[in-house]
C-alpha cells in the first residue's frame, strides 16, 4: 500500500472460538490472525460453517458462554485488548466503537419498540444525549440511510418497515454512534437485488465519508465483495485460506477453494455451457477434516494433505494462502 | 400416454374442459391465458372481503417442450404464486392453463389434445399432476422428517398407480440417477446435507416422469460451491429424461445460466418476456434494465457506477395507476400514469409490456 501511517484498528492474533455441543467440541474458528487497517473496507468470505459470523460475534465479545467460549487469542482494538476488558467497558466499546449489522433486520429489531426508540437507546447510554436530543438525532440518522419522511416514519414499528427499510433502520442504528468499526454480517443476504445496490451503495458512501474508520463485510457471496471491498479473507472450516487485495484475489486466486468458488458463480458476462463444480459438500462442524480440512474436495490433492495443515504463507506481498501447493517444503521429493 | 383414458377425455370434452387440437403442433407444451390468481383481503368486524392482493393480475405466457424457462422478479412479484397455481396448489381466479398431451383414442388412434388445467376438479386433474411436478425452494421444509428418503420418492408413485413391487426399484434407479447411493434410501431426510436433500426433492419429481417440472428457487438455500452441483444435476436430468423445466428464482444470473426464454416480472405482471440472450443483452423495458444493473458483476475492477432503483416495490392490494412500474421508473411519461400499457410483441419472440420500450 502506497500511503504512509495506515494505522491498524483491528488486529486479531490466534483466535480459537468453540462450542461445546451435545455431540461434542465444535472448533468454529480455529488461530485466525488478521488485521484490518483504518479507511478499510474489509470482506469476509466463506459458506455457511465457516466461521465467518462467529468472527464477528467474538470480536464483539457476543458469543453466548456456555455453550460458546473463546479460548485463545488476543484481539486488539486500537491497542486495547477487548478480551481483557472487564464486562462494563466492553459495553462501552459496543455500539459505540465497534458496532455490528445483523443478518436478519426482522429478527435483530424488537417488535414492541419504535423504530425511533430503538435507534435513541444508543445515543442516550453513549452519548449522553436526553430524550429530545436523541429523538432529533435519531430522525437526522434516519435521513442519512435515505428513509423517506423520517419525522413519521421514526414512531412506526418495525412491522411497517419493508426488508430494505428495517435494514436501513439498522444501519442507522450502527451508525448512530460514529462507530470506528462497522461490521457488517450478511447486510444483504436476504434483500432483493435492486434493494441490494441500495444499501452497499449506502455502505460506500458511509466509507468514503469517513476515513478513520473501517467496514467489515461478512458475506457467502463474492459478487458483492467485489463490487465493496479493498481487501478479502476467504475462510473454510474455521479457518483462513486466502487473505489479498480484492482486484488480486480476483485476478489471481491462489487456494483451490478460492478459484473453485469463483468458476462455480455463474455470471450475467460469462456464458458457459456447464458451470464447473467442487465436488462434495461443506463439512459438518464437528467432523473437519484432519490436515487441510478442504482436502476431500480438493482436486490437487497430495498425500501430505491427509496429515499436516498447511501454514498460511504469504506468497506475494499482502497475499496470503494456506495450501501445501505454495509451500517448497511440502513438496514431495 | 394411455394413463388419459379415452371416456374420460370424452366427458372433459363435453363439459368444455379439453379441446382437439385440430392443427397438432408438437412443440406447445403449455399456454396459459390471461390468468389471475387474487388473495381476498379479509376486513372488519364481520370479517367481510375489503379488498384483492393481485398476486397474479392476468399473465399470459406459452412453454415449448424441452426448454428452460426462467420467471424473475424481485420478492412479492408473483412468480411463485404462478408456479403454485400452475400445479393446483392454489387456484387461479380466472383464465386458462392449457396443457397439451397426446391421448389414444378408441380406435388406437393418437390425437393432440388441449386440457384446461384451470377449469378441472380435484379429481380430475390427478392424472396430470404426474406430468407437472415441482421442486420447492427449501429443503429443509420440504421433505417430510417422518418419511425415509424411500418413502418420500415413492409416495407420488403409490398415488398415480398404487402400491407396486416395481417401485423401489424405480425409487432405487432414481436416486442413482441423482447422484446418490441406493442405501441411502432407508436414511431419514435430516441425516442429509442441503445439496443432498435438494437431490432427494428432485428425484421425487421425476418419479412420476414428468413433463414439466417447476423449480421454485431450488438452488437459493445452498451453499455456494454446492448451488452449481445442483445446476449441473438438472441440465443432465433435462437430457436425459426430456423434461422442460419452469425456473424460478431471483438470481438473474443463475437463471442467466440455465434459461432459454425468461419472463421478467413485477407486482403480478410480465413486463418482458422473451429469448434469455435478446433480454439480458437488450433489454427493451427500463424495469428489466434497471433489475440487471443491479446485479453485482463480480468484477472488482468495475465497481458500482450504476443508478440504482429508488424506493420499494409498491404493495400489490394498492397498485398504482396506469404502469404498475411508473412510480419507479426513470422515464416514466403522464401517459405511464393513466393507462396501463399491454404485453405486446416488439422484436420477434420478444414481449414487452412498456409505452416506451427501449427509449431508456
Amino acid at each position: 500500500m502506497g500511503k504512509k501511517q495506515i494505522k491498524e484498528l483491528l488486529k486479531v492474533e490466534n483466535l480459537k472460538t468453540h462450542f461445546m455441543i451435545e455431540d461434542g467440541e465444535a472448533q468454529a474458528v480455529d488461530g485466525l490472525d488478521f488485521s484490518v487497517f483504518e479507511g478499510e473496507f474489509f470482506g469476509i468470505v466463506g459458506e455457511s460453517g465457516s466461521g465467518k459470523s462467529v468472527t464477528a460475534l467474538s470480536i464483539l465479545r457476543l458469543i453466548p458462554d456456555p455453550p460458546g467460549k473463546i479460548s485463545n487469542g488476543k484481539i486488539f482494538f486500537r491497542d486495547k485488548d477487548l478480551l481483557g476488558l472487564s464486562w462494563e467497558n466492553m459495553r462501552k466499546i459496543r455500539g459505540n466503537e465497534i458496532a455490528m449489522i445483523f443478518q436478519e433486520p426482522m429478527t435483530s429489531l424488537n417488535p414492541v419498540f419504535t423504530i425511533g426508540v430503538q435507534i435513541m437507546e444508543p445515543l442516550m447510554i453513549h452519548r449522553n444525549m436526553d430524550k429530545k436530543e436523541a429523538r432529533e438525532e435519531s430522525i437526522q440518522m434516519l435521513k442519512k440511510v435515505g428513509i423517506p419522511s423520517p419525522e413519521m416514519r421514526v414512531d412506526d414499528y418495525p412491522h411497517q418497515f419493508s426488508g430494505g427499510m428495517r435494514q436501513r433502520a439498522m444501519i442507522a442504528m450502527a451508525l448512530s454512534c460514529n462507530p470506528s468499526l462497522l461490521i457488517a454480517d450478511e447486510p444483504t443476504t436476504a434483500l432483493d437485488v435492486t434493494v441490494q445496490a441500495q444499501i452497499l451503495e449506502l455502505m460506500n458512501e458511509i466509507k468514503n465519508k469517513r476515513k478513520d474508520s473501517a467496514i467489515i463485510l461478512i458475506t457467502h457471496d463474492l459478487a458483492v465483495i467485489a463490487e465493496t471491498c479493498d481487501r478479502v479473507m476467504v475462510m473454510y472450516c474455521g479457518k483462513i485460506q486466502e487473505v489479498a487485495g480484492t482486484i488480486k484475489l480476483f485476478e489471481n486466486p491462489l487456494h483451490p477453494y478460492t478459484k473453485g468458488l469463483m468458476d462455480s458463480i455463474p455470471t450475467l458476462t460469462k456464458k458457459k455451457k456447464r458451470l464447473n463444480t467442487i465436488p462434495g459438500n461443506v463439512p459438518g462442524i464437528l467432523n473437519f477434516p484432519p490436515g487441510c480440512p478442504f482436502h476431500p474436495r480438493c482436486k490437487h490433492k497430495m498425500p501430505i494433505c491427509e496429515k499436516v495443515v498447511p501454514e498460511l504463507l504469504e506468497i506475494e506481498k499482502n497475499h496470503l494462502v494456506r495450501c501445501h501447493l505454495y509451500n517448497k517444503e511440502g513438496e514431495t521429493p | 400416454m394411455n394413463e388419459f383414458k379415452n371416456t374420460k377425455l370424452n366427458s372433459l370434452a363435453e363439459k368444455n374442459k379439453l379441446i382437439r387440437v385440430k392443427k397438432p403442433n408438437n412443440k406447445s407444451l403449455l399456454e396459459v391465458k390471461n390468468l389471475k390468481t387474487y388473495f381476498p383481503v379479509l376486513g372488519g368486524v364481520f370479517r367481510k372481503i375489503i379488498g384483492y392482493v393481485k398476486a397474479v393480475d392476468g399473465v399470459s405466457f406459452f412453454i415449448n417442450k424441452g426448454e428452460v424457462f426462467g420467471l424473475v422478479g424481485e420478492t412479492g412479484c408473483g412468480k411463485s404464486t404462478i408456479g403454485k397455481t400452475l400445479v393446483r396448489i392454489l387456484n387461479p381466479t380466472s383464465g386458462d392453463i392449457f396443457y397439451y398431451a397426446e391421448a389414444e383414442l378408441e380406435n388406437k388412434n393418437k390425437q393432440r389434445i388441449k386440457v384446461n388445467l384451470a377449469k378441472l376438479n380435484r379429481k380430475e386433474i390427478i392424472p396430470y399432476r404426474s406430468k407437472i411436478q415441482m421442486i420447492f425452494q427449501d429443503p429443509y421444509s420440504s421433505l417430510n422428517p417422518r418419511f425415509t428418503v424411500g418413502d418420500i420418492i415413492e409416495e407420488p408413485l403409490i398415488i398415480q398407480r398404487g402400491k407396486n413391487k416395481e417401485n423401489k426399484e424405480i425409487v432405487k434407479d432414481l436416486l442413482k440417477k441423482v447422484g446418490m447411493s441406493e442405501e441411502h434410501i432407508y436414511r431419514y431426510p435430516h441425516e442429509f446435507s442441503g445439496g443432498q436433500r435438494q437431490r432427494i426433492g428432485i428425484a421425487r419429481a421425476l418419479s412420476t416422469n414428468p413433463e414439466l417440472i417447476i423449480a421454485d428457487e431450488p438452488v437459493s438455500a445452498l451453499d455456494v460451491s454446492v448451488q452449481a452441483q445442483v445446476i449441473n444435476l438438472m441440465q443432465d436430468l433435462q437430457d436425459e429424461f426430456n423434461v422442460t423445466y419452469i425456473f424460478i428464482s431471483h438470481d438473474l444470473s443463475v437463471v442467466k445460466h440455465i434459461a432459454h426464454r425468461i419472463a421478467v416480472m413485477y407486482l403480478g405482471f410480465i413486463m418482458e418476456m422473451g429469448p434469455a440472450e435478446q433480454i439480458y443483452n437488450n433489454p427493451l423495458n427500463p424495469y428489466t434494465k434497471v433489475l440487471l444493473s443491479a446485479v453485482p458483476e463480480g468484477n472488482p475492477r468495475k465497481k458500482a457506477k450504476k443508478q440504482p432503483l429508488r424506493g420499494e416495490v409498491p404493495s400489490s392490494l394498492h397498485k398504482p395507476s396506469g404502469c404498475a412500474f411508473h412510480p419507479r421508473c426513470p422515464i416514466a411519461k403522464d401517459i405511464c400514469k393513466k393507462e396501463d400499457p399491454v404485453l405486446e410483441e416488439k422484436e420477434k419472440g420478444t414481449f414487452v409490456k412498456c409505452h416506451f420500450p427501449g427509449k431508456y
